[in-house]
């Protein structure tokens, strides 16, 4: 069997990124970007989790076959969340139930 | 590694089945490459359905967090970020172990990939414990979904202790403005953040707690390979059930990695 065995230098590189990338996204929330602190934050995540896969869990070194199976579940993650929200934010669905006034946090 | 499932080692495998036939190998596998390939296909499905299963709480938090941006950034800033951010490094730290455990069994270690596997566990154990402490909290400070949630408790023990010490004029106006500038702050009246911070910590507590028992299930399958290794049966050939326990932990480790953003840092700058 051909498997990779990936030098232990490398993971502790990573799992150093993941610690440093940590910091950075607590540093990030920390200081007003306004409208940018959440793509940010996700930006950040994203790289993290992508460091996790790629390397961690060896995507890296895995079939073609298997690498299409994890973008067709991102895929289908980014149908989730983005039709769903289209949906939320083009549309009027900001009727709240109870004393709350839907138009005081709209305006925000 | 082979990028093709069945043909490529077809020819070879027939050899290796008469010839030198590893003991793992399944009968209706060709080669322990091709076994392999499967099993990694297959977790990574699973897994799938893990990220859609997750998915939908993500959606379910996304939809509130727009429509209650300001209930969010006020809870978000109820939980404590030394507590968030140790459990984030610890979770790495057991990422770490866990690879470490694969790659040890990969190079035929078995007393390593035991110790590191029972590290990872320990960092696990580690991180429920963090947990618990979290909940207790939110318990001791009726931060709890349900009918004693209370959002206004603390300023209503102070507003109460303030009485009960005795109405000094003193007193009265730096009380009032306070409660001025924590309005100009925030829109919501303390009704409005009484309902809405409730949405967010019924959020917060299934996404942590679904998490929270993908760990506790994780330590369990854990146990279970560590016993594996333990009576040595791994190799360099066949080491497929940690590995598949590998990308299990890796996987809850990426969702807490969204999630610590998510729930801990909303807004904290203000």
């Amino acid at each position: 069997m051909s498997d990779h065995v990936s030098p232990v230098s490398l993971y502790i590189t990573i799992f150093l990124s993941l610690m440093v990338l940590t910091a950075l996204t607590v540093s990030a929330a920390f200081i007003n970007l306004g409208t940018f602190n959440f793509p940010v934050a996700m930006l950040i995540a994203g790289f993290k989790a992508s460091l996790v896969i790629w390397y961690f869990m060896h995507m890296k070194y895995q079939s073609h076959l298997t690498k299409l199976a994890l973008a067709t579940g991102i895929f289908f993650l980014a149908i989730l969340l983005g039709e769903t929200m289209v949906d939320y934010v083009s549309k009027d669905f900001n009727r709240i139930p109870g004393p709350i006034e839907a138009s005081s946090i709209i305006k925000k | 590694m082979s990028n093709v499932v069945a043909p490529a080692g077809h020819a070879a495998g027939h050899h290796d089945s008469h010839a030198a036939h590893h003991p793992a190998l399944q009968h209706h596998f060709d080669t322990m490459a091709q076994q392999k390939e499967a099993a990694v296909i297959g977790m990574w499905v699973f897994l799938l359905t893990e990220i859609l299963f997750f998915g939908g709480l993500f959606v379910a938090y996304m939809i509130y967090r727009v429509w209650y941006f300001e209930a969010f950034a006020e809870a978000s800033r109820r939980l404590s970020l030394f507590w968030g951010g140790l459990n984030t490094a610890v979770l790495i730290g057991s990422s770490l172990t866990m690879a470490l455990a694969v790659r040890c069994a990969q190079t035929n270690s078995r007393k390593w990939t035991v110790n590191w596997l029972i590290l990872t566990m320990i960092l696990g154990c580690v991180f429920l414990g963090v947990k618990v402490i979290e909940y207790r909290d939110k318990f001791a400070n009726y931060e709890v979904p349900g009918a004693t949630y209370n959002w206004n408790y603390h300023e209503e023990h102070e507003a109460a202790a303030a009485a009960g010490a005795g109405e000094h004029a003193a007193a009265a106006p730096e009380g009032g403005e306070s409660a001025e500038a924590a309005a100009h702050h925030v829109k919501m009246t303390p009704d409005q953040l009484q309902r809405t911070t409730q949405l967010y910590f019924s959020l917060y507590f299934t996404m942590t707690g679904l998490h929270a028992l993908h760990m506790i299930i994780g330590v369990g399958l854990m146990l279970v390979i560590t016993g594996m290794a333990w009576k040595g049966k791994f190799d360099d050939q066949y080491y497929t059930p940690v590995e598949m326990a590998g990308l299990y932990w890796h996987f809850v480790d990426i969702v807490w990695i969204f999630l610590f953003p998510l729930l801990y840092l909303v807004e904290r700058h203000m």
